[in-house]
């Protein structure tokens, strides 16, 4: 198990000192001029030794896409932005971040800022959040009345801002160019790409778009080095990671775990076990709403890491965000709830998302009263492989792959209601 | 879901003289002529003050910031925080139903509000106080189930539990939010497993709750003193300094004014008298010929410009060759145009310089290319 001194968030439930005062004790802002000193190329070089994947849920190697932003302005400012749009289902890893430890990100900022040659740095908030912004805000206000930001930010020669905007609850903005739409003040619509955000972004400007994790982690990875970092984890799968594990466990928690982490480990350790015991596991989905479903037989021991949950189980690490779902859990029920919450949150630019997200919650829909027929299974997986990869953004796809897992793993619970509800009878189980 | 504006609306909109000053705060956030930008935080505090985003406040905000009203209209049809009905006076309770909240007992929660305060969402309870909706998931998986109820989030609920928090709510007793069952913030109900080495004694409540209880702001209406926005990042010179060192934004494309300020100042411009085009040259009938000469007329298709329908007008003018098009005088010109029906096209498609040369057996570019490819062949 990791322990307390290797961790990065040593206030993830706020239960210490949030102000800067408390903060700077714990560490942060801690010889930051000393680390700009040291230049853009080193902090870049040093995010990519590393090994830290981005930590929105594509698990993109965050140094690499630093180094896409230009070296030199050609007349245009850059961007950094911070995705804090935490809005994919199961994870509220972020929301930690920013009310209890929120020194973290803004250190994090400036730093990631100077290596890409941005002086200015907006903080994408979602809109619900709304306590979450205050506390933000005032740490924000407290850094700049400490001189942390603002004209020569905490004494590196580097003038730098950091903005915080919200949105107004709209799931899609999370994607990185709808999240630039919005920010811009327009409808939260994708983008097409190329042009990528690092060519031309917010304000038609070379922008990076990272998630609040990513960025909060930052400042701890230069002061202890990267190989402290990479120390954790598989090789690839490098670091600590806030895992956010909700649904049926005896005690849901957020906390911070290294990389590659034995699910089993991860739920005995801190959720208190599985309710009803490990026999009683149905089903995990080990990444947020948007990965796959995975029968619980096969997760006891899952390795929580990117490369595992995806080569081994066809699933996906995500955000980490582990939702757990017992026994007593409907599962065509609950896999029909994001049906229709990805029906809710398409943006509708791109028709097969549009049409198809409601297409396929109304089919769930029936499948979860089991007034269908068998054959329409087949035709829902055919509708979600002509959903996935046909859309400008992934919300398309992501869509898709809850509905693939849910048949791939529990075809014969949605045979055996659609068999039901046709005769009348109980499934063949309860009939032992 | 169809999101259209209410039915009823009020008369005026504006902001209250502390909530122009967080506005007015807020737009100093983006660069210089970017202020579009403010749109969302801006409808936000419209919706905080009144309760819910009415077609004045869109039309306020709009102005304020230079956009045109379809685009503010677009935004907050988009969004679905903007509620575009009115809402509860007490509350607007909003229930998170997505998949890790529904299979914790969300519900239940949405039966004590269809119970309690309207059957169907969007509806206003029978005193008026209250309203419900379902909403997306609200990021605070690991206290579900739980519900947002103004500005805060009310988590580990159990339906007696909220049923009782309604209740008191409408009394006007101050329920501190949060976890309900006794839990700090998102770590294990049972205690601690990790950050265990080091205890600073915590404070009694988490940060969420800590800004209720300070300022009690949870379910009112936002009148704007009650959390100001500090702009720390504009020097005491008044200028940003990051935005100052960087090089300046791009200037955004120029937006159209609101399509009803168009049309005032249309209405404004057709009053005025227009002035009369002034007729430029006098008209002069060319000379004409009845027929083709020796009955072999020219392929004046090969004109670019000239289709098999001028062709023919042509031709009933009185035109079959070439020569006669570059011979042509201006007042010509003016007497052949008026009787096409197409404004200034023989200038613009240089109908004489074309036919000179083709007259004089020259080829043009677009001859060439329309023998060739045979376009006008049958």
């Amino acid at each position: 198990m990791l322990k307390d001194q290797d961790r990065i968030f040593t206030n993830l439930y706020g239960m210490h000192e949030r102000t800067l005062n408390g903060a700077q004790s714990r560490g942060h802002w801690d010889g930051t001029a000393g680390l700009i000193e040291k230049g853009r190329d080193w902090i870049i070089q040093t995010m990519k030794d590393s090994g830290l994947r981005g930590r929105g849920g594509a698990g993109f190697p965050t140094g690499l896409k630093w180094s896409f932003m230009p070296k030199e302005s050609d007349g245009r400012p850059a961007y950094l932005v911070i995705n804090a749009d935490e809005s994919e289902p199961g994870t509220c890893k972020d929301r930690e971040i920013m009310r209890h430890d929120p020194h973290t990100l803004i250190e994090g900022a400036l730093i990631a800022s100077f290596a890409m040659n941005a002086h200015t740095c907006y903080i994408y908030l979602r809109g619900e959040y709304i306590r979450e912004r205050e506390a933000l805000q005032a740490a924000i206000d407290e850094a700049y009345d400490a001189g942390l930001l603002g004209k020569n930010a905490a004494g590196s020669g580097w003038d730098f801002d950091v903005f915080l905007h919200h949105g107004a609850g709209a799931y899609i903005c999370g994607e990185e160019t709808a999240l630039i739409e919005s920010l811009e003040g327009k409808k939260g619509m994708p983008r097409m790409k190329p042009p990528f955000p690092a060519g031309a972004g917010l304000y038609g400007c070379p922008t990076t778009v990272n998630n609040v994790e990513s960025i909060a982690v930052v400042p701890t990875i230069l002061r202890r080095g990267a190989e402290w970092f990479s120390g954790f984890g598989r090789p690839n799968n490098a670091g600590t990671k806030l895992f956010a594990i909700s649904g049926h466990v005896n005690n849901p928690c957020v906390v911070e775990e290294a990389m590659s982490i034995s699910f089993e480990e991860l739920i005995e350790k801190h959720c208190g076990g599985i309710r009803g015991g490990w026999d009683n596991l149905l089903a995990v989905i080990p990444g947020g709403s948007s990965v796959p479903c995975v029968r619980g037989e096969n997760m006891r021991d899952a390795i929580m890491d990117f490369d595992y949950l995806r080569g081994e189980l066809g699933s996906g690490l995500g955000t980490a965000a582990v939702i757990v779902m017992d026994k007593q859990t409907d599962i065509i029920k609950a896999i029909a709830r994001l049906s229709y919450f990805y029906k809710h949150e398409s943006c509708g630019q791109c028709t097969p998302c549009r049409e198809g997200t409601g297409w396929m919650y109304r089919v769930m829909d029936r499948l979860v009263k089991g007034e269908a027929e068998l054959e329409e299974i087949d035709m829902l997986w055919d509708v979600t492989k002509q959903v996935e990869g046909h859309t400008i953004c992934a919300l398309g796809d992501a869509a898709a792959w809850p509905i693939q897992g849910l048949i791939k793993n529990f075809r014969e619970e949605i045979e055996d209601r659609i068999k039901a509800q046709k005769t009348g009878r109980m499934g063949a189980m309860a009939a032992e | 879901m169809l999101r259209r504006l209410h039915s009823e609306q009020p008369a005026s909109f504006a902001f209250t003289p502390d909530n122009q000053t967080w506005a007015e705060a807020q737009v100093t956030k983006y660069p210089e002529g970017r202020q579009a930008s403010a749109v969302i935080p801006l409808l936000w505090r419209a919706q905080e003050q009144e309760g819910w985003v009415s077609k004045p406040a869109i039309e306020y905000i709009a102005d304020m910031l230079g956009m045109a009203y379809i685009r503010v209209l677009e935004v907050a049809s988009f969004y679905f925080m903007f509620q575009l009905q009115p809402t509860g006076s007490v509350a607007h309770v909003q229930i998170c139903g997505t998949t890790s909240c529904m299979i914790c007992g969300a519900e239940d929660l949405i039966a004590v509000c269809k119970e309690k305060i309207a059957p169907k969402p969007y509806t206003l309870s029978e005193d008026g106080k209250f309203t419900w909706e379902e909403v997306e998931c609200l990021g605070a998986c690991t206290n579900a189930p739980m519900a947002q109820i103004g500005k805060d989030y009310y988590e580990d609920l159990t339906a007696e539990g909220f049923a009782q928090m309604l209740d008191d709510l409408a009394a006007g007793k101050l329920v501190a939010p949060g976890p309900q069952n006794g839990r700090y913030a998102a770590e294990p109900k049972s205690g601690l497993t990790s950050l265990t080495e080091y205890d600073s004694g915590k404070t009694q409540y988490n940060a969420s709750v800590q800004l209720q209880m300070d300022v009690k702001d949870g379910v009112k209406r936002i009148q704007g003193d009650e959390v100001p926005l500090l702009t720390p990042w504009v020097g005491k010179d008044g200028v940003v300094a990051g935005r100052a060192a960087a090089a300046p934004t791009p200037k955004a494309p120029e937006a159209p004014k609101p399509a009803v300020k168009q049309a005032a100042e249309a209405k404004k411009a057709a009053a005025k008298p227009e002035p009369k085009a002034e007729a430029s040259v006098a008209e002069k009938e060319p000379e004409t010929l009845k027929a083709a000469r020796d009955g072999k007329a020219d392929d004046l298709k090969l004109l670019k410009g000239v289709g098999p329908k001028l062709e023919e007008t042509l031709n009933e003018l009185g035109f079959f060759h070439f020569d006669q098009v570059a011979a042509w005088t201006d007042a010509e010109v003016a007497w052949v145009d008026s009787r096409l029906k197409f404004k200034g096209r023989i200038e613009r498609d240089g109908w004489i310089e074309q036919a000179k040369k083709l007259a004089a057996g020259e080829e043009t570019e677009f001859a060439k290319k329309a023998k060739k490819d045979g376009i006008y062949d049958d």
